[in-house]
């Protein structure tokens, strides 16, 4: 398969593209930030998304979806990141989807599935507790009580906890932290008894929450997957999350290197424009090349997600950790480059920074997929 | 739908075409083909020199040959194998897949053949090309001068019009292997009043012809791959300039960018062992089978992403340019990072040795192969283009940065 865009895919950019610039540009999100939104995103725009089928993207066309591929899922992912638009996209239509379409049962799909197409259901997964992600510490616990399970613990980091129909929790049924074994994920409703759900204002104005679980109870119908072997359900899972940031965070890059280019053409000193300035010349071209691997490496992932699974962990590892990599450098190029305009709250360069230092850590940071790139080879 | 129906023909026409190749490959690389080049002997360059250093390799050449598959996206009647951009990525990824080598190396498969096929004539391309495909020929390339390096184009070398010759007489330097090369491609100064750019020709003449003479320089490897070139009025026919006298820049050019493309895919990527086990080899593991030095660890891993990334992007490169979306810079771009990584290869490669990789001459160390390879490394980052040239390039032409 070329590592290039189809036309279908294309116009799929063009038009998500078009709508997003748009409706979301951002200042949107400057606007939720300062209006202290409640809901953090825009139901109104969410709804159109929904309507030109994004939200169910991924979502096979039997339950109201487009059926579409995990390219297809970065394209729109890159355009976000371009805006910086928050939006349930990532964690209802590309990670609680996937974790649905693949884990879920007939009555499962058909329960959820419709209603993450159309717009009217919002969901997330529930898995980092400690500072950083290590899915096999997980040790929320899950003990057997009656027909069902008990739910005990704590979560960080869930994004759009805080507006989430359904949570998606990642579950220790059996053994202990650190083991790939025992792991099950559970649905879990945000509203129901013993569940504490706590907005946390980050500091990329995106949605994320805290949820504690005390005696939770869930009936055995709430299982999405099986019982003690949700590790591999959930490598996948986090692996087409993993392909979708770092899809926005080539968008983002992007984005910041163009409105620093840019930059570089307009701003005068000496009385030259920098950008005549070999030393910012090298730089800037450094970091194009390195923003065109990292889309390479990005693309390449999202196709072995599609179509070649048996490489798709290596591929996504590379994948996050590049676009890791790669964003941060381009921001801390991008606020350089801009100077003290840089610095400044009404400069947009700085949304992009503190984006990309949360997508950073969201599902592994590029030292935690470095280290399973090494693991995976053997060394 | 129709275009999904198209396609889907030709992924099943593609996919008998790679079972078909898989087989064909199975069959006739000899299993001592299928191990990376780690001797200068093992890369077999043709010419009317020429000599196999195996039988394997001898069988190997020949069988690639007679299917064109030395060039396998050439044309048929240039003694190519006629294969589509597709098909050539399908036998490149079979290729890999069995870590087969290069049947043929040649700076006339990689730089001039792409140049003659787009500029030269009729009778240029049925004189050279099939006897570059054939191996018969060995090119080399009397590109730089010891005034003209990275600021080629202000090259001296002269050739004046005499009657149906150009005579020239001139220096080179860093011609790679002109002292085995039976012909060489030459740029030559056709017109000294004209702007640097404008009087250039690029030309292409026999080595043995009167008054041409080569010196091996020494290296810092103690290889001497590279040579002076002396042309001491050299009688070169007019109809041997490839594409218009005066306008060898644009040829010049676009030979670059194949030779950067090349320049980039040096380097075993992905290739062979992983990295990390060839360190273990000297470095040891740990109880539980890391690396027993964490620093130089997380240094490989970081290099295999970079080096994973990269590969994706060598293909992404070359599925832009079939779809007709490649920036014609783009080369200067791969050709800035893929040399930088594989200097970065080999200082780790250096560092896991440790004292191994220090021996100049034993039978132990081949003859000191791996420090003198990272010794050769470090031409990458210069020849074809310094990396900041590149990067010039680069914020110039792909980035439209002011100009200087």
């Amino acid at each position: 398969m070329a590592l290039v865009l189809t036309e279908e895919q294309s116009m799929l950019r063009d038009s998500a593209r078009g709508l997003i610039s748009d409706k979301a540009p951002v200042s949107h999100l400057r606007h939720l930030r300062d209006s202290k939104d409640p809901t953090g995103f825009s139901k109104e725009f969410w709804q159109s998304f929904a309507e030109m089928g994004f939200a169910g993207l991924l979502v096979p066309e039997e339950f109201g979806g487009s059926g579409l591929g995990f390219v297809e899922a970065g394209v729109v992912m890159e355009e976000i990141g371009r805006t910086l638009m928050p939006s349930p996209f990532f964690a209802t239509s590309v990670v609680a989807a996937s974790a649905l379409n693949r884990g879920g049962n007939a009555a499962q799909k058909s329960e959820f599935l419709p209603k993450i197409s159309n717009g009217s259901l919002l969901a997330t997964l529930a898995i980092d507790e400690g500072a950083k992600h290590r899915p096999l510490q997980t040790s929320l616990q899950a003990v057997r009580a009656g027909n069902g399970f008990k739910l005990s613990g704590a979560k960080a980091l869930v994004v759009d906890g805080h507006v989430a129909d359904l949570m998606i929790v990642a579950a220790r049924t059996a053994g202990s932290a650190g083991e790939r074994e025992g792991l099950t994920l559970f649905l879990v409703n945000p509203h129901a008894k013993g569940v504490a759900v706590e907005r946390t204002i980050m500091v990329d104005s995106h949605n994320a929450a805290r949820i504690e679980l005390a005696n939770v109870e869930v009936n055995a119908d709430s299982v999405l997957g099986e019982v003690d072997q949700g590790a591999r359900l959930l490598d996948g899972v986090l692996d087409i999350g993993r392909g979708a940031v770092a899809s926005e965070m080539v968008g983002l890059s992007d984005e910041v290197f163009g409105r620093t280019t840019e930059y570089l053409k307009q701003r005068k000193q000496f009385g030259k424009l920098i950008g005549e300035f070999q030393a910012l010349q090298h730089r800037a071209a450094q970091l194009y090349v390195d923003i065109e691997i990292t889309r390479a490496a990005v693309m390449k992932a999202l196709q072995a997600l599609d179509t070649d699974v048996a490489n798709a962990a290596s591929a996504v590892a590379v994948a996050k950790a590049r676009a890791g990599t790669t964003a941060t450098r381009a921001v801390q190029e991008g606020v350089q480059m801009h100077g003290g305009m840089g610095m400044t709250d009404q400069f947009d360069i700085g949304f992009f920074m503190k984006r990309a230092r949360v997508c950073e850590e969201l599902f592994g940071d590029a030292n935690y997929h470095t280290e399973q790139l090494a693991r995976a080879r053997g060394y | 739908m129709s275009d999904s129906r198209a396609t889907d023909s030709e992924t099943a026409e593609l996919e008998t075409f790679r079972s078909e190749t898989r087989a064909w490959l199975e069959a006739n690389c000899p299993p001592e083909m299928r191990k990376p080049a780690t001797a200068d002997t093992d890369v077999f360059w043709g010419g009317r020199n020429a000599k196999f250093s195996s039988e394997p390799q001898r069988i190997w050449f020949e069988r690639m040959r007679d299917k064109g598959w030395t060039v396998p996206d050439w044309p048929k009647e240039y003694g190519g194998g006629g294969l589509s951009a597709a098909e050539h990525k399908v036998l490149r990824a079979e290729m890999g897949r069995i870590g087969a080598r290069p049947p043929l190396s040649s700076f006339g498969i990689w730089m001039l053949g792409p140049a003659l096929l787009k500029y030269g004539t009729e009778a240029q391309k049925r004189e050279h090309l099939p006897n570059i495909a054939a191996g018969l020929i060995r090119w080399c390339q009397g590109y730089s001068e010891p005034n003209a390096g990275s600021d080629l184009a202000s090259l001296q070398t002269r050739a004046e019009s005499d009657g149906d010759d150009f005579v020239i007489t001139g220096q080179k330097i860093w011609t790679s292997y002109a002292n085995y090369a039976d012909w060489i491609f030459c740029l030559v100064r056709t017109d000294p009043a004209a702007k640097k750019h404008d009087g250039i020709s690029f030309i292409l003449f026999d080595m043995t012809s009167k008054g041409v003479s080569t010196k091996p320089i020494l290296l810092i490897s103690g290889y001497s791959p590279f040579c002076e070139t002396f042309f001491d009025n050299v009688r070169v026919p007019k109809s041997h300039v490839v594409g218009t006298v005066n306008r060898g820049w644009d040829v010049a050019k676009y030979l670059l960018q194949h030779e950067r493309a090349m320049i980039s895919g040096m380097g075993e990527r992905g290739v062979g062992r992983p990295l990390g086990q060839i360190a273990a080899d000297s470095v040891g593991t740990d109880a539980q089978g890391r690396l027993d030095d964490s620093i130089l660890r997380g240094q490989i891993a970081t290099f295999d992403v970079d080096e994973a990334a990269l590969a994706a992007c060598a293909e992404r490169a070359v599925d832009l340019a079939k779809a007709g979306q490649a920036h014609p810079a783009f080369s200067s771009a791969m050709k800035y990072y893929g040399t930088e990584l594989n200097k970065r290869r080999y200082e780790i490669l250096m560092s896991a040795g440790g004292v191994d990789a220090l021996e100049w001459e034993s039978e132990r160390s081949k003859q000191g192969a791996r420090p003198r390879a990272w010794l050769r490394t470090k031409a990458n980052s210069i020849e074809g283009g310094t990396s900041e040239v590149m990067l010039g390039i680069v914020a110039k032409r792909i980035l439209d940065l002011p100009g200087a």
